[in-house]
């Protein structure tokens, strides 16, 4: 069959698509190579992608800086070595102890590497924030586009229980069941593995975190499943599978990763808080939210304890947020970068 | 003629409202369609205009079983479908395709034109010699797209051409039957006629059937050899094209013919119809004759008998109307010529 209307009839209404048509770089990259493209020219992204990328590394490599640097976080090298505390457990040396053996300083008090404090504690911390992030938009997702999706009671049901989710007091209940869902696992006299803290806490932040993304992927999935294209694959006889992950998902991917940006530090920073309550990981396990709240203490005597691991907090939220961002622009093909 | 490709008898579709404070309950419905009866023959195009809220949508979407009818048949080739489930439905999908009002809604932003239409092969299972893209470049020709733009994203495309890509999905399984839904309305008249044009070349060249739904009369016109005009969820007045433009027997169908603006201003000024008040709500319709209320002709007998669609006296055949006091024929235009591009 021959072409009932010439091909350029419509364009002379768009002479924009018109001169983009013989532009050679846009022809024939497939939208993963485009995504890449667009992303690797967001200087913003990629510098944001390097810092958050370093400070995983750092985490997943803390034995090796360790054995490279020749301290460990748990030695009390101020208590065993005379000369590195005063009478009152401050560093003796000016800004909080900082020399070629501690290149952040001393801990006050017990005296620990402040260095090693934080690799070690940026372990711990990043571990649990990423492993709950990652349960939470797991479920998140799929109980949205559940409740979405299939609409009715289903929904009514789910929304109930995200309604009572979401006014739950969820720092009460993180103080009141943590001891619980520990005791379920080890009896009072036994210490308490820090594994066992560990996933307490993933399965706490997890239990609380889900409901937000969920209602938001809800009300997402509604408006789209309304919209004609959803209605085409469906007059192709598209199964229900595949209309949620190729039809809905791609549109989808924006606030997942918007809502998982702001989760990630937000629970960096919640599992801190309970640290500091005693619910969290408590002492000798470096952590990075715990050596914040220390820092708060004794800001006014010693401001380095208290520069180190605020500041790197900063950059890794900045950072992760800025990434996210990017991620998101590069996703969309209607941004113009 | 032959045995009908779609067939529609006695088709309703009631969407509950739901209301109450905790149990939620049904309190009312609206009457979208109520007992409608369309044929669609094999590579004939049927036309359904209608108002606003009408009704024209949901029937088209019941024809494509995207809704359950609450009563009636839909028969495709003899075989009721009203039912049937996504797996019974299955051999009978390829066959019917649907193009959608609104260009900018009916593209998923996020595929590529390439993977929007390649969707209902995958679906399918149909690999056509040559691999599926050669197929996707071959269709994006046929509508008049330039089949390099495969990898581009819909919104980089204009209106007009975002509806060449729809129509390109609905090509893409070689179907009998396109319920076309409002396929020009959202477009610049000037692209309108391309599109319309394009149909037309379509419905020729490879015989498929239209149920080809609008508001424009003078694109229906155009394009389809049956016309059935809606008002509130029943057709009113079915009849082939010329019968329909040339005798209307319907008061409503009077009516909007004599809406149509006249392109010919040094011509003699028409009688022009104008309907008081609005179209009654579809949650109560008015008992007997829905037009009624608004029907300048109204008398007792309309409010308590439910007019019949019926073969009128002096009507040729196959021009129903449901009226209990029918216009005369209007005398002109006894003798009709089918466009002969169009006579098959």
């Amino acid at each position: 069959m021959t072409m009932p209307v010439p091909a350029a009839s419509d364009t002379s209404v768009d002479p924009g698509a018109d001169q983009k048509a013989h532009t050679p770089e846009t022809v024939g990259r497939s939208p993963g190579r485009l995504m890449w493209l667009r992303f690797r020219r967001d200087r913003v992204g990629v510098i944001s992608a390097v810092v958050v990328i370093l400070f995983f590394l750092v985490g997943i490599f803390a034995p090796l800086i360790s054995a490279a640097y020749g301290n460990d976080p748990y030695t009390q090298y101020g208590q065993e070595t005379p000369g590195l505390l005063n009478d009152f457990g401050y560093p003796i040396l000016p800004n909080g102890g900082i020399s070629d053996q501690f290149w952040f300083g001393l801990e006050p008090g017990l005296g620990r590497d402040v260095f090693m404090m934080l690799v070690y504690g940026i372990r711990t911390s990043l571990l649990i924030a990423a492993a709950a992030t990652l349960l939470t938009a797991l479920i998140g997702v799929v109980v949205g586009i559940t409740a979405g999706y299939a609409g009715g009671k289903t929904d009514y049901l789910i929304g109930r229980i995200i309604d009572i989710l979401l006014s739950f007091p969820s720092t009460l209940f993180f103080i009141a069941f943590m001891p619980v869902v520990e005791s379920l696992f080890v009896s009072p006299e036994e210490e308490t593995p820090t594994w066992l803290r560990a996933v307490s806490l993933i399965t706490v932040l997890t239990l609380f975190g889900w409901a937000t993304i969920a209602r938001l992927l809800r009300g997402q999935v509604l408006s789209l499943r309304e919209r004609e294209f959803v209605e085409a694959a469906r007059v192709s006889g598209a199964s229900p599978a595949r209309i949620v992950f190729k039809e809905l998902l791609p549109n989808l991917w924006t606030p997942i990763i918007i809502q998982s940006t702001l989760l990630l530090p937000a629970f960096v920073t919640a599992e801190a808080g309970l640290s500091f309550l005693g619910v969290g990981i408590v002492e000798p396990t470096p952590d990075w939210g715990r050596m914040i709240q220390r820092g708060a203490e004794v800001y006014r005597d010693d401001i380095t304890f208290l520069i180190f691991p605020g500041v790197a907090m900063v950059i890794f939220v900045l950072a992760f947020n800025l990434l996210g961002d990017s991620v998101r622009d590069a996703l969309d093909p209607k941004t113009r970068r | 003629m032959s045995e009908p490709l779609l067939e529609m008898s006695g088709l309703t579709k009631h969407f509950p409202i739901m209301g109450g404070l905790i149990v939620k309950r049904q309190v009312a419905q609206v009457h979208a369609v109520d007992g409608v009866d369309l044929t669609v023959h094999a590579g004939e195009s049927v036309g359904l205009v209608g108002e606003s809220g009408c009704g024209k949508s949901t029937t088209g979407r019941l024809a494509a079983r995207l809704l359950e009818p609450t009563a009636g048949t839909v028969r495709y080739r003899g075989r009721d479908i009203a039912h049937s489930s996504r797996r019974e439905l299955k051999p009978i999908r390829p066959e019917i395709q649907m193009i959608f009002q609104d260009p900018y809604s009916s593209l998923n932003p996020r595929q590529t034109v390439g993977g929007i239409i390649r969707g209902p092969m995958e679906v399918n299972g149909i690999a056509p010699p040559g691999g599926r893209n050669a197929r996707v470049r071959e269709l994006l020709e046929i509508v008049g797209l330039n089949p390099e733009h495969y990898n581009r994203f819909p919104h980089e495309f204009s209106g007009g051409q975002r509806q060449r890509i729809g129509i390109a999905r609905a090509l893409a399984l070689e179907p009998k039957l396109i319920i076309a839904d409002e396929p020009v309305s959202a477009l610049d008249v000037s692209i309108q006629a391309q599109v319309v044009n394009l149909l037309q070349a379509l419905q020729r060249d490879l015989g498929i059937a239209f149920l080809f739904i609008a508001h424009d009369l003078a694109i229906v016109r155009h394009f389809s050899q049956r016309v059935a005009v809606m008002y509130l969820g029943k057709i009113v007045e079915v009849a082939d094209r010329d019968s329909l433009y040339e005798r209307p027997r319907h008061p409503y169908t009077h009516a909007l013919l004599s809406a149509v603006p006249e392109a010919d201003v040094t011509a003699e000024p028409r009688e022009r119809i104008r309907l008081a008040g609005d179209v009654p709500s579809p949650i109560d319709p008015p008992s007997g004759c829905r037009f009624r209320t608004r029907c300048w002709k109204a008398q007792d007998r309309c409010a308590t008998e439910e007019p019949p669609l019926v073969r009128l006296q002096g009507n040729r055949d196959g021009h129903l109307t449901a009226c209990h006091f029918p216009e005369d024929p209007t005398s002109h235009g006894g003798n009709v010529i089918l466009d002969p591009a169009l006579q098959h």
